[in-house]
């Protein structure tokens, strides 16, 4: 015990000290005096855009500082909407978590009872087998067009894509945990005469809990990934948006400040996702 | 006994494997004839891949044979049901519930309609009546591998069936803990007046536990060589039972069937059924007191016949690693 809370604190202290060898690094390369690119295309660069260099080098990659300022300003008006392009940092990460949560929410619905399905039935697995192998590895955002044209509707599009894109792990490793429930516990089942309902419910899905939740924590992960790409291609909303936005506006600080967002919310939910995990699993 | 008052009835079973390619189809056992009465325990010794297991789970329901039928009660046996409990050989349990919950997963299966109170109850007792009174709310994670057993066995008795199977349930129990669950398996089947089949490996077990003891020749090909009547008095222990002189007649028999003759009459050297009768040849060799005293001597100081099934595998490489 006191050795492993020692082995806790020094990762924790090594954890400090990486990080401000690359917060030293970041102030070293932002350092003023040492403008980053080369000063013949930044001066170029500054004339198209109409501003002086001066100006112009506190749109580059921000001091540390500026960058400091960015992460209060956002964080503590985190919910403001000044119309379509200037809304708080809160609204556009809470649009992104809605569409992940309802194109997930809906890949669950289906993935969950056809993966029972495909792992009771050796018949459904192998028809199915195919279709999932094919389109298992299509990117998420090559179906946007399709998404596009049929559904004519941005937002409904996104949260197609997020369906499309969580389904997968989902389905197979539902299947996979349903096919491999340990014969001697439905034996067990079929000696006591369980109904269907109650094998399902009080055999299967219990024993089969753990590897649907990896499958379900995975695609939780694809998930946030793509949401970030599918918000950059159809606008309007989100995080992806804020991002390819804030690019558009040449704004390095609000892009970086978006990129530690995302990650810190992915981290998140794959904790959240981690801890029930630990919940439905079971040890022999 | 006769076979019109057999609780349970065997008839003719047989279990065959599609040939492989050009060769002969499979027989792993065929001809087996045997009843059971009510109240009776059965255990049945062979060696591995002479198809136990598989008799086991024909009985149980949960697989099907090439030939012949099962009847229990007069009505043939066509799947598995609550009227048969089955003590699974890895116990089985759910991990993810509790004692109580596994128990009270079978209990809720027998009475649908009894209230959430009435089946804690039941469980209960049949917990404490296999010693566990207190672990209820374990995880069988938290059990060591006898009380596991126990509670598989509780499991299986709460359901109140009219038979109950047991495929080798202390076959993965250090000795010391599978003398303590025998005693206690004892004392509740006779306290019950259950009807119970048994699988074993253990010749001591069978002799203490058992009435009848089937004995299987080895497979492929396997049949019932003969029942071997356990005629040590029924209120016998595991104190008392070594004193009896029959212990040794009987422990020799078997020992000596198992080492030697189980092999024979698979290879055709000797025939059991020779004279055309149905049913196998049953035998008390408790009784019989000419049995040459020099026999006593293959008996060694441990019961298991697990050694001695390597050593004959040696002369018979073909079976060594059938599985059960």
């Amino acid at each position: 015990m006191n050795s492993k809370l020692s082995l806790n604190v020094r990762a924790g202290l090594l954890s400090l000290l990486i990080l401000a060898v690359l917060l030293g690094i970041w102030h070293v390369a932002t350092m003023p005096a040492a403008p980053a690119g080369g000063p013949v295309a930044n001066d170029e660069y500054a004339k198209l855009m109409g501003k002086s260099s001066a100006v112009a080098k506190s749109d580059g990659l921000p001091t540390l500082s500026q960058m400091g300022e960015t992460v209060v300003k956002h964080l503590s008006a985190p919910f403001y909407d000044n119309g379509p392009n200037d809304k708080g940092i809160g609204i556009q990460l809470a649009h992104s978590l809605a569409r992940v949560g309802g194109g997930y929410l809906l890949a669950v619905l289906v993935a969950i009872p056809l993966g029972f399905l495909i792992g009771m039935s050796p018949l459904v697995y192998r028809a199915l087998d195919p279709f999932i192998q094919v389109l298992k590895p299509i990117s998420p955002l090559a179906w946007m067009p399709i998404a596009l044209y049929t559904i004519k509707d941005s937002a409904a599009s996104g949260i197609f894509v997020i369906f499309i894109c969580s389904i997968w792990p989902m389905l197979i490793n539902t299947a996979f945990g349903v096919a491999s429930v340990r014969k001697e516990w439905l034996n067990v089942s079929r000696t006591l005469e369980v109904s269907p309902w109650r094998k399902a419910f009080e055999v299967i899905l219990p024993a089969a809990a753990p590897t649907i939740l990896t499958g379900m924590r995975i695609s939780m992960g694809i998930a946030w990934l793509v949401i970030v790409a599918a918000e950059m291609l159809v606008g309007g909303t989100g995080i992806g948006y804020f991002v390819w936005n804030e690019w558009n506006n040449l704004s390095l600080t609000n892009v970086i400040f978006a990129i530690l967002l995302i990650g810190v919310v992915g981290m998140l939910l794959d904790l959240a996702f981690a801890q029930a995990q630990r919940i439905v699993t079971w040890r022999e | 006994m006769s076979a019109a008052d057999a609780f349970l009835r065997v008839e003719g079973l047989a279990q065959r494997f599609p040939a492989q390619g050009r060769g002969e189809p499979l027989t792993v056992f065929e001809g087996v004839d045997f009843s059971i009465a009510k109240g009776e325990f059965v255990c049945i010794i062979g060696h591995s891949g002479c198809g136990k297991t598989t008799i086991l789970n024909v009985l149980a329901g949960l697989e099907k044979p090439t030939e012949g039928f099962v009847f229990m009660d007069g009505r043939e046996v066509a799947g598995p049901g609550l009227e048969r409990g089955v003590v699974f050989q890895g116990h089985a349990l759910m991990p993810w519930m509790t004692v109580l919950g596994n128990v009270s997963f079978a209990v809720r299966s027998r009475w649908p309609e009894w209230s959430r109170a009435k089946v804690e109850e039941h469980c209960r007792k049949f917990i404490a009546m296999v010693g566990l009174a207190g672990a209820e709310h374990k995880k069988p994670s938290q059990l060591s591998g006898g009380m596991k057993q126990r509670v598989g066995i509780a499991r299986a008795f709460a359901i109140e069936p009219k038979m109950l199977l047991l495929d080798e349930p202390f076959g993965a129990l250090d000795a010391l803990t599978r003398g303590v669950i025998q005693d206690e398996l004892v004392k509740i089947c006779r306290a019950t007046q259950q009807t119970v089949f048994m699988i074993t490996h253990d010749v001591d077990e069978a002799i203490l536990l058992a009435d009848r003891i089937v004995l299987m020749s080895n497979g492929p090909r396997a049949r019932i060589a003969e029942i071997v009547r356990n005629t040590l008095p029924p209120d016998r222990t595991r104190l008392t039972l070594h004193h009896d002189p029959q212990f040794y007649r009987i422990r020799n028999h078997l020992v000596d069937f198992l080492v030697h003759r189980s092999k024979l009459i698979q290879q055709g050297a000797v025939d059991p059924s020779a004279g055309e009768r149905r049913g196998p040849i049953e035998v008390s060799p408790g009784l019989d007191e000419t049995e040459p005293s020099e026999q006593t001597t293959v008996a060694s100081s441990s019961a298991e016949i697990l050694p001695l099934q390597r050593r004959a595998a040696v002369s018979q490489p073909r079976f060594s690693t059938g599985a059960h």
